[in-house]
């Protein structure tokens, strides 16, 4: 082969495979155009004021996932017709949650170079209070029972070959002095009554119980614990094993959680459990299929939770106490909170 | 050093070292096997950047514990680099069919992970994808030492290693352009990510020569085909077991880069969404400094280079547990560690390159490497233990202490025979 020859045809790979690779990218921008038109037998969304401030009749916030311009904007139903038409609020968020007038709201932002992730604080108006840099992608939020705590954990990934080592890092706020924790992973670990160290501690999940209380899931070691998480006093305390995005009930009593279950397929490995803080005893729901997702307690007896959908996810309930069967609550939403 | 130098230089009676003309320190062929690194790179580091978030937000999975199967990757990435190296030796140098195959194979995996999309799927599409770089690493490593003559190969690998690192830093450039422009196209990212990988392979086929002609002093006698004995073989030798032993033992004592970044963060308080910029600090320093530090090891010796890098890796452990904190301090504990990759990367094989005869090029340069592989990733095991038995700081500190007398044991162990002539080699 001469210099001509394959200089030929490297020029007419080079079409070739650009062409490839034009159409790819133009294929996915059409159909995400589409993701703006608003889908057939959707729901009714329209524009509207949404507030976190207790009012008489309660409401469910989800973030929007329907077809149409509100598509990932934070909208809000009536809890009691969660079918019905969606009012949007115009902010956009990937992760949500609201208490007592304070939201959470974790957003991407689109920079040239990479895109970077900020947890925003929001008062009841849903305007910015506080900003917070995060360090990578959002996956939970929570706020406390009298919106002064905020929590988020996002998903970090080291950037080796492959990339391939993923961990998680938790911050928890304090709205009334915007102090912040960045990184819980520097909290004593207590494990077993002995403090425990390790490189590879991750924390995710946290579910407030009051203003200093919580708790969370620690991984170490390939097995996670439940820990119950002290703010003043910066410790962690295992209390029990498998226990993965616990969510405590509004009573106090109960934490609804993804449990690891034996013999499930390893790209589906759990289901979705309740743990009895007094007596420990572990009781699985009705819901019978994989659960990614931090349960939310609707009542002390209702879990709320988001499984893959047609739009990428929708909402399913399904009681505490393991009778019942599971119920589709809303398509096309996902983050839910109650407010009032 | 000196000496070696001039006296190669007078032997190989070479049209491209008269005066007044510029000697090709660099051959077309390593700017061909840089051209397909750099292509590949971009290829790969497009998957690495966008893999997080098609998992969490693409997919919606959870991606802990996805790790999981990096100890047995690391394992079988090790026979497969020193397979990879012996194959190529065999049947009269088949350098280029055995990387051609690493990088078909990796190019094959960019478009099954339009497929994937589940975990344990996604992991096994990204174990055959090491594969094929575990495969083409130590043929490569070869051709561009038999393509180089010996007194410029420090300069060589570290252009190609540059080039490398250039590939690196492009790839999350395009993929996030292409995220852009298609508002979450994953499934586009991959299709480029594929495109690109193609482009890569056809330059190696195009532009690499089949067989390698050794550039230097000496040709060489049609070489036989070494048995898996000669390949393991190599290691009787003096020059090569020192170099193994030298590599394993200072990668016993080098903290894998995550870690390094973790106690960077928690040790300086850094801020959470500057912690994903570490690595890019490190690659742009590695980026500037390879060749540079290449050529110098050309000139003073590349053992020495190889053990100063890393007294600055060491240099860089003290600046982490020292007081001085903040972002200059980060800054300079990164220019550290990108001078480190910079002195020693490139330079080992360089270095190897000059203790193995050219038939055996393929198994020498995976021998070294796999030694050094293992021995970090043995580091990366005790550390983790360590870390969890006192804390990170004493795990560095310790490791730290084990790195200096490493290295003073290495640079005795490499002091009688600093780099041979080329000739003795080769002979």
């Amino acid at each position: 082969m001469t210099r001509t020859t394959r200089l030929v045809i490297l020029l007419v790979a080079v079409l070739l495979l650009g062409g490839v690779g034009t159409g790819a990218v133009l294929y996915a921008a059409h159909r995400s155009g589409m993701r703006d038109q608003q889908q057939a037998n959707g729901p009714t969304v329209r524009t509207g004021t949404v507030s976190l401030r207790p009012t008489a009749d309660r409401r469910l916030l989800v973030r929007n996932l329907a077809w149409g311009p509100h598509r990932d904007e934070i909208a809000t139903v009536p809890a009691d017709d969660p079918q019905g038409p969606r009012t949007a609020s115009g902010v956009k968020c990937l992760r949500f949650h609201a208490a007592a007038g304070t939201g959470i709201c974790l957003q991407a932002v689109h920079g040239t170079l990479r895109d970077t992730y900020r947890a925003v604080v929001l008062d009841s108006h849903l305007h910015e209070l506080h900003r917070f840099p995060a360090a990578g992608i959002p996956t939970r939020a929570r706020v406390s029972p009298s919106g002064h705590l905020v929590a988020w954990t996002v998903f970090v990934s080291g950037d080796s070959y492959a990339g391939t080592n993923f961990s998680t890092r938790t911050a928890i706020v304090d709205t009334r002095t915007w102090k912040i924790d960045d990184n819980l992973e520097t909290f004593r670990v207590i494990k077993d009554g002995r403090t425990y160290r390790a490189a590879d501690t991750n924390i995710w999940g946290v579910t407030f119980a009051d203003d200093t209380r919580f708790y969370a899931t620690l991984a170490t070691g390939g097995k996670t614990y439940l820990v119950r998480g002290d703010v003043g006093a910066r410790t962690l305390t295992t209390l029990h094993r498998n226990v993965e995005c616990p969510s405590l009930s509004p009573d106090g009593t109960r934490i609804a959680y993804k449990k690891r279950v034996k013999g499930a397929s390893p790209d589906a490995p759990w289901r979705l459990y309740v743990l009895n803080l007094h007596t420990m005893k572990e009781t699985a729901t009705a819901e019978h299929r994989n659960i990614d997702d931090q349960a939310l307690w609707a009542d002390n007896s209702t879990l709320v939770y988001a499984l893959p959908g047609d739009y990428g996810s929708d909402l399913w309930t399904v009681p505490a106490d393991g009778t019942g069967t599971d119920r589709r609550l809303m398509t096309s939403a996902v983050a839910p909170a109650y407010l009032g | 050093m000196y000496l070696a130098d001039s006296r190669s230089t007078k032997a190989a009676v070479a049209p491209d070292t008269r005066p007044g003309r510029r000697p090709a320190a660099v051959p077309g062929t390593v700017l061909a096997l840089g051209a397909v690194s750099l292509i590949t790179d971009v290829s790969s580091e497009m998957v690495t950047a966008v893999l997080p978030l098609y998992v969490v937000a693409g997919l919606g999975l959870s991606p802990l514990g996805f790790g999981l199967l990096d100890g047995i990757n690391n394992g079988v990435g090790a026979l497969v680099r020193l397979a990879g190296g012996h194959l190529a030796d065999r049947g009269g140098r088949r350098h280029k069919v055995v990387a051609g195959l690493g990088y078909g194979l990796s190019a094959l995996c960019k478009p099954l992970l339009l497929l994937a999309h589940t975990l344990p799927v996604l992991s096994g599409v990204l174990a055959v994808d090491r594969t094929g770089k575990g495969l083409r690493t130590a043929p490569r490593d070869a051709m561009i030492s038999l393509a180089t003559r010996p007194e410029h190969r420090g300069r060589a690998f570290g252009v190609h290693r540059a080039m490398d690192t250039t590939g690196a830093l492009l790839g999350p450039l395009v993929a996030f352009a292409v995220l852009r422009a298609t508002v979450d196209g994953y499934d586009a990212v991959f299709a480029v990510s594929g495109c690109v990988a193609v482009l890569g392979v056809l330059v190696l086929v195009l532009f690499v020569p089949r067989r390698i002609e050794p550039a230097g002093a000496v040709q060489l006698p049609e070489p036989d085909r070494p048995a898996l004995r000669d390949s393991l073989g190599l290691l009787r030798r003096p020059e090569l077991r020192r170099l193994t032993v030298c590599a394993a033992l200072l990668g016993l004592t080098t903290v894998s880069d995550s870690f390094l970044y973790l106690l960077l963060q928690r040790e300086g308080d850094l801020r959470a969404d500057l912690f994903p910029l570490l690595p890019l600090g490190t690659a742009a320093f590695f980026l500037l400094l390879a060749v540079p530090l290449g050529a110098l090891a050309d000139r003073v010796s590349r053992r020495r280079l190889f053990l100063a890098g890393h007294g600055v890796l060491l240099l860089g452990y003290g600046l982490v547990l020292s007081p001085w904190h903040g972002i200059p301090a980060v800054v300079a504990v990164l220019v550290l560690h990108g001078t480190f990759y910079a002195a020693t990367d490139g330079v080992l094989a360089a270095a190897t390159a000059g203790a193995v005869p050219a038939q055996h090029q393929g198994a020498g340069q995976a021998l070294v490497g796999t030694g050094q592989a293992m021995a970090r990733f043995t580091c990366s095991l005790a550390f983790g233990a360590a870390w969890s038995l006192w804390d990170g700081r004493t795990a560095l500190a310790v490791t730290a202490a084990a790195l200096a007398v490493s290295a003073l044991a290495a640079s005795f162990v490499l002091r009688p025979a600093d780099e041979a002539s080329p000739a003795e080699v080769s002979a």
